[in-house]
């Protein structure tokens, strides 16, 4: 932009720097709402005037990880001494940590396999996504095909597709190999989502990175395939960092195919989530632990990826 | 010519005198990818439009009958199907024109010198990477009328936002506006870093009014990075389905998406959900294809 010169353009740019960051903190409060929830007493999550400065506490955390029960009696003090500090904190919230009856075990709450399901499940399509996309990107990059315009449009175009709309045959498909809550059936689903993402941003990447090295490779006696794997993937991993942390994202935050296609043993977090608030009142507080749970590790790779962000949400047509 | 070389799939070419050819490999490359995408995508595309001219239901072992075109005429002539269409249309506008005036308006603000701006700009496009279905239950508790910090904030004493009829279809857009306005930011930025700063210099020296220099030259320089994000969040509007199934049950509410999910999915209605499913995947093919028309004209520039 032009320098700042005169006394008006000077008021306008100061008043413009207040207004971003007022928008700031508007766009930032929902999210600032959710870390600070995951930290209350239940008692203080739902008040009026809202609680802002708190005592925080861990007792969310350790309620969404544990099975819990309403306690019927008040326990003995002598159990509640001998519990160890974090069961003292679901005493005090009148529930209690339910445990198995012959080992005495602490039963878990769904949301540590939810979890897992969801790293499982959010990896391997990605890692899969990556590895077909860049081979496939390669090859649209460099060597001719024909109708290469309209084998793009087409692979990109399964992208597009609502997810509802692909789900109920899929739905029927699996029902019919059995593929229906496994793992490998949202795997399979992701793949393919990602796969056509990978493809653009994949080819965008590597036809950035000059011919003339592989070139110099074929020249050197290597073959077309050790050209590829040892001149252009090296080049090629930065953006395949980026674009693996885009699939890994798109797979993380899915929604609705895993709310049709798994109901327990495959299911993720985002659809495991919203069940828990149910009906009556909810408890605010420990879904908004799970929630920062959940945001933590996409929080993390949105920093790391900040700089391939116009990139990758525009499909690779804007590189700046 | 370097070029020539490296394309050229002659079986014969140098390089393929020793390992693959590079048709072979052209192949191996490209094949498992259109194969995947044809199993998991077409093929299943394919078996819902045999589908969609019977009145199979998933939920039965009857056998499927088949009926034609009645699916297709029941759905075109379903006034409560219109209305999904038109709720959806009214969504699709409120979200899209609110994240493009928000979104808009973030980038110009930001279009300066302003301390820390790349951080900034990172903390503002953080609500789009985040789950919609995930993040957008949690505002249930910000919209709530009885201790939700919207209306403590904005001084409504107990407003309802989500049982509200008329108000939920607002209430959800406003949470989309607050997740996508960035992604409207994000490609505005790239718009306005890319004007020429001589223009703006030859129109001050020229006494042009801010206003003039917005719509002659900031405004039509950004225009084609913006078209793109305008179709490509009316496309991702127009499939909503996560953040209103999460916050809504209303039947003002009832986007197309949510309409075909309770069709197919709650009342097992797989016959008649297929026909439904092939309008709306049609409407969407038609908007991809002005997209990658425009995503292809922009990569030209």
């Amino acid at each position: 932009m032009a320098g700042v010169r005169t006394p008006k353009e000077k008021w306008t740019n100061r008043v413009a720097i207040i207004a971003v960051f007022v928008a700031l903190a508007i766009m930032l409060t929902p999210i600032y709402w959710i870390a600070s929830t995951s930290f209350k007493p239940r008692n203080l999550a739902t008040t009026i005037p809202p609680t802002v400065v708190f005592e925080p506490t861990v007792s969310p955390f350790v309620k969404l990880f544990t099975k819990r029960s309403q306690l019927r009696d008040q326990p003995s003090v002598e159990e509640y001494n001998a519990a160890p500090w974090w069961e003292r904190m679901v005493f005090d919230g009148g529930e209690k940590v339910v445990r198995n009856g012959k080992t005495g075990e602490v039963k878990s709450s769904g949301y540590g396999d939810r979890f897992t399901n969801s790293l499982i499940i959010s990896i391997v399509s990605t890692v899969l996504a990556v590895s077909m996309g860049t081979l496939t990107a390669y090859g649209f990059s460099r060597f001719k095909v024909a109708g290469e315009d309209d084998w793009l449009f087409f692979i990109l175009s399964t992208r597009m597709l609502p997810p509802v709309v692909v789900a109920i045959p899929m739905f029927l498909m699996y029902r019919v190999v059995g593929l229906n809550d496994t793992h490998l059936g949202l795997i399979i689903l992701y793949t393919a989502f990602n796969i056509s993402f990978a493809v653009w941003i994949m080819k965008g990447f590597i036809d950035e990175i000059p011919r003339e090295y592989e070139e110099a490779a074929l020249v050197d006696g290597y073959t077309r395939m050790q050209a590829f794997f040892k001149v252009v993937l090296p080049e090629a991993l930065t953006g395949m960092a980026a674009t693996a942390v885009f699939c890994f994202i798109t797979a993380w935050n899915e929604y609705a195919f895993a709310l049709i296609m798994t109901n327990r043993n495959a299911q993720t977090a985002p659809p495991y989530i919203p069940s828990q608030v149910g009906s009556g009142l909810p408890d605010w507080t420990v879904i908004a632990a799970g929630t920062l749970v959940f945001l933590i590790p996409v929080a993390i790779f949105t920093f790391l990826l900040r700089n391939h962000l116009l990139r990758g949400m525009s499909f690779g047509a804007i590189r700046k | 010519m370097a070029t020539q070389v490296m394309t050229n799939l002659d079986p014969n070419s140098r390089a393929a005198a020793k390992g693959l050819s590079d048709l072979t490999i052209r192949n191996l490359f490209i094949i498992p990818t259109i194969a995947f995408l044809i199993i998991f995508n077409i093929f299943p595309l394919l078996y819902s439009l045999a589908y969609s001219f019977t009145d199979f239901r998933a939920s039965t072992n009857a056998p499927a009958n088949f009926v034609g075109l009645q699916n297709y005429r029941d759905l075109l002539s379903d006034p409560f199907i219109w209305s999904n269409f038109s709720i959806t249309a009214k969504y699709v506008l409120i979200s899209v024109t609110g994240q493009v005036i928000v979104g808009f308006g973030l980038a110009m603000l930001l279009n300066r010198a302003i301390p820390a701006k790349g951080l900034i700009t990172t903390l503002l496009l953080l609500p789009m990477m985040l789950s919609m279905a995930v993040v957008g239950l949690f505002w249930k508790l910000l919209y709530d009328p009885n201790f939700g910090i919207i209306n403590y904030f904005l001084g409504l004493d107990k407003f309802e936002w989500l049982a509200d009829p008329d108000m939920a279809l607002y209430a959800i857009a406003i949470v989309d506006i607050w997740m996508w306005a960035p992604f409207v930011m994000l490609l505005s930025l790239a718009g306005l870093s890319a004007v020429p700063k001589h223009l703006y210099e030859a129109a001050e020296i020229d006494r042009a009014t801010g206003l003039y220099t917005f719509f002659r030259i900031t405004l039509p320089l950004v225009a084609p990075i913006l078209m793109i994000a305008i179709i490509f969040r009316t496309m991702e509007a127009f499939k909503t389905f996560d953040l209103a199934y999460v916050l809504s049950s209303q039947p003002t509410t009832e986007l197309i998406a949510i309409r075909l999910y309770k069709m197919a999915f709650q009342e097992w209605q797989t016959g008649m959900s297929s026909a439904f499913a092939y309008i709306v995947l049609i409407m969407v093919v038609a908007i991809t294809n002005i997209y990658v028309k425009y995503l292809n004209k922009v990569k030209a520039r």
